[in-house]
């Protein structure tokens, strides 16, 4: 691994001035994606900036919402019982990611800023236009299996990996930053980028940019929820797809819905016309399966993912169906 | 590339610090010209020093350390080169395995997967704490007679998971103990055995 400088603010403000100022510098938290791709040679930074001293770990009530700090860890997320009360979509895809062991170290902001796992950004002997612009994209022609349905350009058909961003996309959040221009908030749906020509750029962050927190408003999404993972093996796997599902019925009518996927995009895949195709419509499996229609539109498949075409839409009706009777 | 750093002839250094120099060299590589003439020629113990070392207090297995360690050592690294801890396993080194679980201020990690420095001020469990002089943890009582391991390679990072998982109450069902142990690999597909061991303890009643 390289050499690198290493420093420990205890103030926001020399956290950001000392990333802003310095192109080769950037923050570390729980640090389980970024030392993962320091070991491999992936990520280079000549100076890491460890903000866990930074009081950013509470989790409490906000303007009719719920304020997540972004050192808030994933377990500690997870458990927490207001958060369990008000958002259990949002436990529920937590617990759906990684092992328990990385729940305690990786933090709510990190979690939503972890790399994608495209095994060509991973290989440095690979070409990949995240890791090194320019150089062509190893996946459009390789083995694509993981890969992108949706939203992908011929620059990159990576996917972003994280489950807790499927959940929060659903839930409307939106992430709180501060930077040397000062705060700003961003919705979580214009938070992670599609690819385009830019696939270096995951996030719309500027440079020093710091997240401080995650606010996810109260919705009545307290009881009708899923997050229905299809992975290779029952437990810590990376999704093959996902699908968050969040319900308010009336009887058996569906008053409201959200509903996104994970696996299928360069961002986390919010699905706001298969919404409206399920609101005022009976909770049935033939509502479900006319939403997935929806939400599959514009899908298109590479050499090696096309059994993604059948497995969202059938993910998605399974989910629609496991929050129905939650 | 930097050259060979010079070893005076009656040097008494071993191996490894011999080691650490040549990779101090070569990291040197990556910084600015002048520093890396300046230390080519003969290595200038302040300049590895101002690259080298952080200071980090910790307390391992309720033991105060006092050290100085490059930012790159990993926890892992540190418990098992420094301070001779090799209880601690080295698996994939990536955190996909779970062999280096040691617990932080009460809390499972993956060792591999932080830097020391950044635990500056906590304390550390390893397996080699866990027992109360000769008398076994039961977690390790448990794992001994329900055969919960083969080659044993993966056992202290199952044991320090598996007192976690108890600790954390996410140990109600076979189900959710499958679940909240993922994070650690057996190769040898103790797995039945383990699941056993974590369920003896949990409904023992004992304090882990």
């Amino acid at each position: 691994m390289n050499q690198f400088q290493y420093v420990r603010p205890t103030k926001q403000q020399a956290a950001i001035e000392a990333v802003a100022k310095d192109a080769n510098a950037t923050f570390i938290a729980g640090g389980t994606n970024l030392v993962d791709l320091m070991k491999r040679g992936v990520m280079t930074p000549q100076k890491l900036v460890d903000i866990n001293r930074l009081p950013l770990a509470k989790i409490e009530r906000e303007n009719n919402g719920l304020r997540i700090g972004a050192l808030a860890l994933n377990s500690a997320v997870a458990d927490d019982k207001l958060v369990r009360e008000k958002q259990p979509l949002l436990a529920l895809a937590l617990n759906a990611g990684a092992s328990a062991q990385l729940r305690n170290m990786a933090t709510v902001g990190g979690n939503m800023l972890q790399r994608t796992r495209c095994p060509y950004f991973y290989d440095t002997t690979m070409p990949c236009n995240k890791r090194e612009p320019g150089t062509g994209c190893g996946a459009l022609e390789g083995i694509n299996r993981m890969h992108a349905i949706f939203g992908f350009s011929d620059k990159c058909i990576a996917v972003h990996p994280s489950d807790m961003s499927v959940a929060l996309v659903a839930l409307d959040a939106t992430v709180l930053v501060s930077g040397p221009k000062g705060d700003r908030r961003i919705s979580f749906a214009d938070f992670h980028r599609l690819p385009g020509d830019t696939p270096h750029r995951d996030t719309n962050l500027e440079p020093g940019e710091l997240i401080t927190a995650v606010d996810v408003p109260d919705a009545p999404f307290t009881k009708h929820v899923s997050y229905y993972k299809v992975r290779e093996r029952a437990s810590y796997a990376f999704a093959l797809v996902s699908a968050a599902a969040a319900l308010e019925l009336d009887g058996n009518t569906i008053k409201a819905a959200r509903l996104a996927m994970g696996g299928v995009a360069h961002k986390p895949w919010r699905l706001t016309a298969a919404e409206q195709a399920l609101v005022g419509k009976p909770a049935t499996e033939a509502t479900f399966r006319q939403a997935a229609e929806v939400a599959m539109q514009g899908a298109k498949a590479f050499k090696h993912n096309a059994y993604k075409l059948k497995l969202a839409p059938n993910t998605l009706i399974q989910a629609l169906k496991t929050a129905t009777t939650a | 590339m930097a050259s060979e750093p010079e070893v005076p002839a009656n040097h008494d250094e071993n191996r490894r610090t011999f080691l650490k120099q040549s990779s101090l060299l070569t990291a040197l590589a990556f910084v600015p010209g002048t520093v890396v003439e300046a230390a080519a020629g003969k290595l200038d113990e302040r300049v590895a020093e101002a690259f080298e070392q952080v200071p980090l207090s910790l307390k391992v297995n309720g033991v105060r350390h006092k050290l100085k360690v490059e930012p790159r050592t990993t926890l892992l690294d540190l418990l098992r080169e420094n301070l001779n801890l090799t209880g601690t396993k080295k698996g994939c080194d990536y955190g996909q395995c779970g062999a280096c679980t040691v617990h932080v201020d009460g809390q499972r990690v993956n060792s591999c997967l932080s830097f020391a420095v950044m635990h500056d001020g906590k304390e550390i469990t390893t397996i080699e704490g866990l027992a109360d002089g000769d008398k076994l943890h039961p977690m390790q009582e448990a794992f001994v007679k329900h055969d919960g391991f083969q080659c044993g390679y993966c056992t202290p990072g199952q044991i320090m998971s598996a007192v976690a998982c108890v600790r954390e109450g996410h140990a109600g069902s076979e189900g959710e103990i499958r679940e909240y142990m993922s994070g650690n690999i057996c190769r040898c597909g103790a797995y039945t055995n383990i699941v056993a061991a974590i369920q003896e303890v949990k409904d023992g009643g004992k304090k882990v």
